[in-house]
Parts: structure tokens; C-alpha cells; sequence
């Protein structure tokens, strides 16, 4: 167990091709940090670096107060599972667990005791003598984690593990994971694509984007004050609705065009007055015949429950989650020219249109 | 094919069958000779039944002197020993320069693995008198390692080693360094196994090529008791004044053919199994 820092870390590759520009993070022992973004915004690149897979350009990266820069992978004192779960083909489940304590010589006693209480909590246990060619995805992937377990190491990261896993078995392994965690207490870095396993598995979320990170935060501060309009889009499913508008001094709301949206001044903070500004609201957040946005309905999706409202305003597409009972009297049809509007109860979002920031007062 | 027609199941198996009846008399002769004697060999036309003197004939050649060469077993042995080193060192030195092009950044890697593909165009046959010269200098003239270093540098070896090592994950050579493992370590737990099919491959192809040099051990042996057995087969068969001991020569050459074969039969069983366990 171990807290984790990075220091305005950064990543160059050779050809001046800057991955990671200054992140700077600190992990608390026993934290579960997620870091969620983009392919390409330079999560892996960040766990590698971790690793010691990847050298550090600079900054500085520490494991327990101890900087691990010019160190070995295995003088880090972290354990690894890979996407794809890196298991030795050739070795058995037990050999393929065994095989760091093996190196770092461990005595025979201590590791057939650290894979049986690994395999037990993983329920690995009558798949010892297998190769994992004669495994499921999700028996690899918990060897891949007892791999980790049985070392006992500071640090677990976690390299998209699931993201070859079929739906219903990732939400299965994601509980797994949370159980794992809570069990274990150990210090934890996973990363992702997926913004439902960062919602699920975060302690706390690191939103990157092109090599920077966007917002650090809880899974509820990441959701209901995203900092900017990268994060606002990104978390969320859907995402949420951005509508550049014009705010007037009388802090009426006027969209691209020009024409009056109805929304009222109450609505609009005081400092915005006068300012070109994007608008946000979560679908989940909105409702049907408020005051609010026109809106030219596309398409509607029906999901069980509740109902996804496709439309425009303008250019701008705009989603609404509502409950299906809303339109069970008159169901929306392809054409249909509706209002929409925040429902009263969650404030709107603003940003700033040139920097994307989030506005507050 | 799943057309269910007899007839061309028939056709079929009767060009099989005359495609192995045309491979497999010449090996029936070898076999029913080298049990006549010198005299059934020499009669136009031959009896194509078996004769009497089968011990005879292995007992004379394996253990006595025919004509200008040494016993057959001593011949046989240091066959083995040439084709058994070239194979191992061969499988030894291409895996571990294709270890070391593959996982290894230094300077001018990629100028070294042209360098090693390059030799392809350079066959034992054409760069036969330089090698003479040279290991004529170093006094490895009637030795074995005579026999077998100039033949061991094997580009095709390298490059079919290098090409499976790259399909080998990167994930593992990093769960491997994240496990501690050291670049030999690896090797040793995680390449090696891997390879095995790769190498039993090699090792049957190459232990053909060893069994099979003729031209090499022909220019570097001046010793009787150095001389392979494939070159003991051509100094069997005599010139114009002595008569050949076909019978002889036939059973000289069924021994000889019995190692490789042995090797092909052998390591295919383990090959298959390679095959079916694929591990991926």
C-alpha cells in the first residue's frame, strides 16, 4: 500500500511529438483512481510510465514519497494487468501466478500459500493445473489479477482489463474489480475508455484529453460540474446537450441565430450578461413542453423506461431522456416541432466559448 | 472434396497408389539387394525377391572393411555427430541473433540483420575454397569442428526465428520485466518454450542438411575414420578395374537413409503436438 504522485510529468516521443504535456496528480494510499479519455489523450502512455514501460520525459513520478523514474519495472514494487492479460501460454495457471515470486525467490512454501489464498479469492482455485488457452476471458483475465495479487505489490494498474470482455461479463468483472478493491486496499490505477467503468469503479476520475489532464474529481463532481465543455461531452451517456447562445445585458438568452430562447433571466447567472457563452444541459436534466429550446424532433428511442428524443435546434443536436410515460397520450413523431427545457430542478451549465472552461460565479 | 462419386474415389487411389509404387520400388530394390549376394546383385535381371545373407552383408559393413572405407558404424557416428552439431548450433545461433535483432535496440541493428540475410546469397558451394583456406590455417583439417563450424552461420534460421519473435506479444516480454524477469530470464522461461515448434522444425531440416553435406566433408577430410557416410557411399562404388560389392553399397546406403528418417518420423510426432496444443 502506497500513496502514488506524478509531478508536472510530461511525455515526448523522439520527433518532438509531446504526449503527455505537465500532469500533475497525487493518489492517496488506497485510492482507486480512474483515468478516462479518448483514445489517443495519453491515459496509457501515463499508466506505462508508471510501469516503467515508458521512460519519463520529465517530471517526476512517485511511489511512496520515493521517486521511480530511473527505476526497473520490477524495482517498482507495482503489478500490471494487461488488456489483453499477457498470460504466459505455455505455463499453467499456478506457474503463470508463481512465476514473479519465482524470480524474486520466494521459498516454494510462500508461494504455493500466496496462489492458493490468490486463487481462492479469485475462485481460481480448480483451474490451477490449466493452460489459459483452455480458459474464458473472464477466468484469464482474474489470473491476470491474481498475477498482481500474489505480489503483493504498492501500486495495482489496471490496463483497460475488461475492454475484451463480452458486455455481460464486463459488468460482472467490474463488480469483481470493486470487490477486489475493497478487500484488498491497495492502491489503484485504471484506465479506461469506458466513462461507465470510471463512473462505477472511481474513487475519484482523471479526465484527460490530447495529453492534458481536464478535470480531476469524484464521479459526482466529474457529472454534475464538469469543467469543461471536453468533460461536459464526454461523461454522460448521452452526453450532454451544448448549445452556443448569446447572452443580452437584461440576461435574456439569444441563440446562434439571433432569435430569443425562453428561458428566464433567473436562470442565467448575473456575470454572464453580455457575453458569448455554451449552454449545457444534461438530457437527463430536461423535460418536454417547458419553456426552453425548439426543437425539430429526428428520431425517438425507446430504451424499456424511459425514451430517447432526438432533435435539432438549428445545427445544434439536442438529446432528451424522459420517462416514456411523458408521450404515452401523444407519442412524438419524426418532424414534430417541441419545446424543450431544463427541468427546474438542475441548474444549467455555462462555458466558456473560446477557452471551453466551465463559468461559475 | 465432398463429392460422394466412387468411381472417382477409385481413380483416385489408383494414382495414389502408382504415385507410391513409383516412389517406393527403387527403396524395394535397395532393400531386397542389400540382402542378395555380390553375385544374385550382379545378374541381369536381378531377383526381386529377398535373399539369405540380410546379417551378412549389415554384419560386413557395419563392422568390417569393404572396399576403400572405413566400417559403416564409425562412418554412421561421425555422420550424426556433423549433422547433430550443425543442427543444434545452427538452432543455437540463429535464436539468439534473432533474440538479440528482435528485443534489442542498438546501433546499427538493422544493419546487422541485412548483414546476416545477405549470407543467404552465400552458400557453403560458393565460398567453399576461402572457407578451405581458412580452416586449412586454423589446423581444423580432419577434425569436427572442421566438419561442422563453417556450416553452423545460418541466415534462413535467423530470419524464421526473427519472424515468430515478432509475433510474440509485446505484453508479455512487459509482464515478464514487470515480473522481474531479466532479458536471458525471458529467454530462457518464455521464449524458448514458446518457440519449441519452431525448433523442432529447424531441427529436422536441419538435420537433413547436416546428414546430407557431401561437398564440404569430400574437400576437408583427408582421413579415412573422418569421412561421413554419404561420402563412404560414393567411395564404395569403385572405379573401372575392381568390381563394386553392390550388395554392399545397397545396405551402406539403407543405413544411412535410416537416421534421417528416423529424425523425420521422430520429430514429427512432437511437431503435431506442438501443432494441436497451439498456444495462443
Amino acid at each position: 500500500m502506497a500513496t502514488l504522485s506524478f509531478s508536472n510529468v510530461k511525455k515526448t516521443y523522439p520527433g518532438d511529438i509531446a504526449v503527455i504535456h505537465g500532469v500533475n496528480l497525487d493518489v492517496t494510499d488506497g485510492e482507486f483512481i480512474v483515468i478516462v479519455g479518448p483514445s489517443g489523450c495519453g491515459k496509457s502512455t501515463m499508466m506505462r510510465m508508471v510501469a516503467g514501460l515508458e521512460s519519463i520525459t520529465a517530471g517526476e513520478i512517485s511511489i511512496d514519497g520515493k521517486v521511480v523514474n530511473k527505476l526497473e519495472p520490477a524495482e517498482r514494487d507495482i503489478a500490471m494487468v494487461f488488456q489483453n492479460y499477457a498470460l504466459y501460454p505455455h505455463m499453467t495457471v499456478f506457474e503463470n501466478m508463481a512465476y514473479g515470486l519465482k524470480i524474486r525467490k520466494f521459498d516454494k512454501k510462500e508461494i504455493r500459500k500466496r496462489v492458493d489464498n490468490a486463487a481462492q479469492i479469485l475462485e481460481l482455485s480448480h483451474l490451477l493445473d490449466r493452460r489459459p488457452r483452455q480458459l474464458s476471458g473472464g477466468q484469464r483475465q482474474r489470473v491476470a489479477m491474481g498475477r498482481a495479487i500474489v505480489r503483493d505489490p504498492k501500486v495495482f494498474l489496471f490496463d483497460e482489463p475488461l475492454s475484451n470482455l463480452d458486455a455481460k461479463l464486463r459488468v460482472q468483472m467490474r463488480l469483481e474489480i470493486q470487490k477486489l478493491h475493497r478487500r484488498l486496499r491497495t492502491t489503484s490505477l485504471y484506465v479506461t475508455h469506458d466513462q461507465v467503468e470510471a463512473m462505477t469503479l472511481a474513487q475519484r476520475m482523471v479526465v484527460m484529453n490530447k495529453g492534458i489532464v481536464e478535470q480531476i474529481g469524484t464521479p459526482v463532481e466529474v457529472f454534475e460540474r464538469p469543467a469543461s465543455i471536453f468533460v461536459a461531452s464526454f461523461i454522460g451517456s448521452p452526453p450532454m446537450n451544448l448549445l452556443p447562445v448569446q447572452i443580452d445585458a437584461q440576461r435574456r438568452v439569444l441563440d446562434e441565430n439571433g432569435a430569443l430562447l425562453d428561458f428566464e433571466p433567473s436562470q442565467v447567472p448575473a456575470f454572464l450578461a453580455d457575453r458569448k457563452v455554451v449552454m449545457g444541459m444534461r438530457p437527463e436534466h430536461m423535460t418536454l413542453h417547458a419553456q426552453g429550446v425548439p426543437l425539430n424532433v429526428e428520431m425517438v428511442e425507446i430504451l424499456g423506461s424511459e425514451q430517447l428524443i432526438h432533435g435539432r435546434h438549428g445545427d445544434t443536436p439536442i438529446v432528451l431522456r424522459c420517462p416514456v410515460g411523458l408521450t404515452r397520450d401523444y407519442p412524438l413523431q419524426p418532424g414534430e416541432a417541441v419545446q424543450v427545457g431544463s427541468d427546474g430542478t438542475h441548474a444549467l451549465h455555462w462555458f466558456d466559448s473560446d477557452t471551453g472552461k466551465r463559468l461559475e460565479a | 472434396m465432398i463429392e460422394r462419386r466412387p468411381i472417382l474415389d477409385i481413380i483416385t487411389h489408383l494414382v495414389l497408389i502408382l504415385g507410391v509404387a513409383i516412389v517406393a520400388f527403387p527403396l524395394y530394390i535397395t532393400v531386397v539387394a542389400s540382402t542378395q549376394t555380390a553375385q544374385e546383385v550382379a545378374q541381369a535381371p536381378m531377383s526381386l525377391i529377398p535373399g539369405s545373407h540380410f546379417l551378412d552383408n549389415y554384419y560386413t559393413v557395419l563392422f568390417g572393411h569393404a572396399a576403400n572405407t572405413p566400417p559403416v558404424a564409425r562412418m554412421m557416428w561421425v555422420s550424426t555427430v556433423m549433422a547433430l552439431v550443425i543442427a543444434i548450433g545452427k538452432i543455437a545461433i540463429s535464436m539468439l541473433s534473432a533474440f538479440a535483432v528482435v528485443y534489442f535496440r542498438f546501433r546499427f541493428r538493422m544493419f546487422f540483420f541485412w548483414m546476416i540475410f545477405v549470407t543467404l546469397m552465400l552458400p557453403v558451394e560458393v565460398r567453399i575454397a576461402p572457407t578451405y583456406k581458412v580452416v586449412a590455417d586454423l589446423g581444423m583439417i580432419n577434425s569436427y569442428a572442421g566438419l561442422t563450424l563453417p556450416l553452423i552461420a545460418s541466415a534462413t534460421a535467423t530470419f524464421l526465428f526473427r519472424q515468430f519473435f515478432l509475433t510474440v506479444p509485446d505484453e508479455l516480454i512487459e509482464a515478464a520485466r514487470i515480473d522481474g524477469a531479466g532479458p536471458m530470464r525471458f529467454f530462457k522461461d518464455v521464449l524458448f518454450p514458446l518457440s519449441r515448434t519452431t525448433i523442432a522444425a529447424l531441427f529436422v531440416i536441419q538435420f537433413i542438411y547436416g546428414w546430407n553435406q557431401y561437398l564440404w566433408p569430400l574437400i576437408m577430410t583427408t582421413q579415412e575414420d573422418m569421412y561421413p557416410v554419404v561420402i563412404g557411399i560414393k567411395r564404395m562404388i569403385a572405379g573401372g578395374d575392381s568390381v563394386t560389392e553392390w550388395n554392399l553399397v545397397m545396405a551402406t546406403a539403407l543405413l544411412a537413409m535410416i537416421p534421417p528418417a528416423a529424425v523425420v518420423i521422430l520429430m514429427q510426432k512432437w511437431f503435431v503436438k506442438g501443432l494441436v496444443d497451439a498456444e495462443k
